[in-house]
Order: C-alpha cells, then structure tokens, then sequence
C-alpha cells in the first residue's frame, strides 16, 4: 500500500489534523500525539500491519531543534506484503506516559519494559511494567540525558567482604 | 636420643605439607562473564592445558573449588553473585582477577560496571591484558602455587590477617562518583552475607 493511500485512510479515519507525515528515504514515518496512539495502531494493525517489530524510546534533551522531551518509535510490519510503518509519539516530564501496545501485539511486553527501564516511560495499561535489564534496587534512569555517565555511586554502592570474613 | 627413621620415611613441617598438596591441585571455578573467559577456556584445552600445573579440575560448583578465576567484567547486578559465590566456596580458597575488567573496570567506566571486583572481595593475584594471553593465565597459576608454598598455613591463619579492606578505597579520587545511596542494595534479595 502506498505511503499516500495509507496517509488518506488515517485521515478518513481520524480526521487531518491528528497526525503529521515525513519521509526520508524508504522510512514512512507518522508522527500521533500520545493520547491517540493506541487508536491508530489499533486502525494500522487491522489495515495488515500486523508485526511489532520493534518499539523504542529516545531523549532529546538539549537536541537542536527538539520540542519534546522524550521519542517513542514503533516500526510496525506488513507480514504480508513486507512494508514497514514507523509511528512516532512524544511525551513529556514530569510523568511521561503512553498507553501500552501489549492488548495489541504481545510483543511489546518487553520492550516497553526496558524503556520504562532505561527512560522511566510509563506504559499505562502493561500488565507488569517493572525492571527488566536493572537490579529492582535502581531508582533511576540511566539512558535519560541527565543522568551521568558514571551514574550515581550505584556502582559503589556494595559491602565489602575481607578476606577474613569469607 | 637418636630415633632410627628408615630411609623410606620423609620428615617435614604440615604447613610445607598441606602447601604442596593445595598448590599442586587447585581446582579453579570459572567465573567467566566476557572475552576472558574464552581465553580462559583456551587456557583448559589441549594447546596450552593448564592440566601441566595440577588445575585442570574446572567444577561449576563453588562448593567444590578452591581457586576462583574472575574472568570478564561484572556488572553491579552480578556483583551480588559473584559475592555470593566467593562465600559459598570451601576454605582454603584464593582468587585470580583475570583481565583489566575484572581487576580495574578495564574500558567500561559506566555507571553499571564495577571498577574492579578487589573493591568488593580479596584478590590474590592479577592478571593484566584485554584479554590475557593464556600462557599469563598459566603464568598467574604458577606465581599463585608460589604464593601458597610461601606463605601458606595448614590452618589458614595467613588468611585471618587480612582484615582490612584490600582494594582501592571507595570513590577514589574520581570527581562527582559520590554515593548518594540510591536504592538499598545490602538488603538485596540477590545475596545475604550471613
């Protein structure tokens, strides 16, 4: 399905204003505010992209010519005929939240996991949204761009066994 | 008074004894989370075969070694573990930091890396290199079997004085790399030191 074909079928849908598109090269992107999301991916799957391939998340803190605090993409796939489809949302702080796409694709189960993980995105909606890469005891953030390098002391943060305690 | 000893008997000291009996069979546990832990495997087959120095016995289980060989870089969420297991292994036991990441960080200065595992347990020797060839693995075994010989104590008080602290003190001397105590990791469920 052409770009276009799937642009006007959106519109008929949801009306012209609630999405933006862009295109570079053969990355068909739409950009939906968050609140809608979960309505278009829900069109989009029934329109045959069926596959969530992948879902991610990004900071654009301090990137030039950014609005939004945090990106979250899905590149969504037609099984059948082997088109991609990337959706693009932003949230914001100080509670950045998107609905969860697991009643849609199981998929994304762990995905969303490991960006609530790395970018502390709450997916509303994901039936057990806890640490997945992390030690539970981690309370923050580590890919937000605030966060620093060397992180807080996390790593120092252990008993020190001597040797002639062991 | 002379006591007649039969040539085929030796007399030595039981420290001397039990020293050469451990050094010549240590048997490792390998605790190979990266790179160094194919070298490590390198190192157990047939081309270099650490068999040659009596350590050939690699077992999984920490209850059955008495040499463990950190071999790779451990991560603040295995640190737990790998403390864990240190405790779980019989004395007398020693440890080999084998490569820069388990002796210093190596490249991984990040948040999640631990900045060498001598911070959190004792180390007995190091082995430089990213990674060490096997021949300084075998090497680090031999200068360990020296180590037992000389200072060694069928009872193991050599290991009852060191009671301090062995490795670099905590948040030495790098800027910011405060601990502000996020998370309570001694309480964790992964380890419980007693």
């Amino acid at each position: 399905m052409p770009f276009d074909e799937i642009c006007q079928s959106l519109r008929d849908r949801f009306g012209g204003e609630c999405f933006t598109r862009s295109e570079f090269r053969d990355n068909r992107r739409i950009h939906v505010a968050a609140d809608r999301l979960f309505e278009f991916m829900a069109f989009l799957k029934e329109q045959g992209f069926d596959q969530l391939a992948e879902l991610g998340a990004a900071d654009y803190l301090k990137y030039p010519s950014a609005r939004d605090r945090y990106g979250i993409w899905y590149i969504l796939v037609n099984t059948i005929t082997g088109e991609r489809l990337i959706a693009k949302t932003f949230v914001n702080d100080p509670d950045p939240a998107v609905a969860s796409m697991f009643p849609l694709w199981k998929g994304a189960d762990w995905m969303e996991r490991e960006a609530y993980d790395m970018y502390g995105i709450v997916f509303e909606g994901h039936p057990d949204l806890r640490r997945i890469l992390l030690p539970e005891e981690f309370t923050s953030y580590p890919l937000r761009k605030d966060y620093p390098l060397r992180g807080r002391g996390e790593r120092h943060n252990f008993p020190v066994i001597t040797r002639a305690e062991s | 008074m002379a006591l007649e000893i039969p040539e085929s008997v030796v007399l030595s000291k039981l420290d001397k004894l039990a020293n050469w009996v451990r050094s010549n069979s240590l048997w490792p546990m390998p605790f190979a989370t990266a790179c160094c832990g194919i070298e490590l495997m390198a190192t157990g087959a047939s081309k270099h075969d650490i068999a040659r120095f009596g350590a050939e016995v690699m077992r999984f289980s920490p209850r059955q070694c008495d040499l463990m060989i950190v071999a790779g870089r451990v991560v603040m969420k295995m640190l737990p573990v790998l403390q864990r297991i240190w405790l779980q292994m019989a004395e007398p036991k020693w440890c080999i930091s084998m490569g820069a990441c388990a002796s210093s960080g190596g490249v991984f200065d990040t948040y999640a890396v631990v900045q060498g595992i001598d911070r959190f347990i004792p180390v007995d020797i190091y082995v430089p290199g990213c990674p060490p060839r096997p021949e300084q693995l075998i090497q680090s075994v031999i200068d360990l079997q020296e180590k037992i010989r000389k200072t060694g104590t069928f009872g193991g008080s050599e290991f009852a004085k060191r009671v301090a602290p062995e490795g670099p003190p905590q948040n030495r001397d790098i800027p910011g790399d405060v601990v502000v105590a996020p998370g309570d990791y001694t309480k964790s469920r992964r380890i419980s030191l007693n």
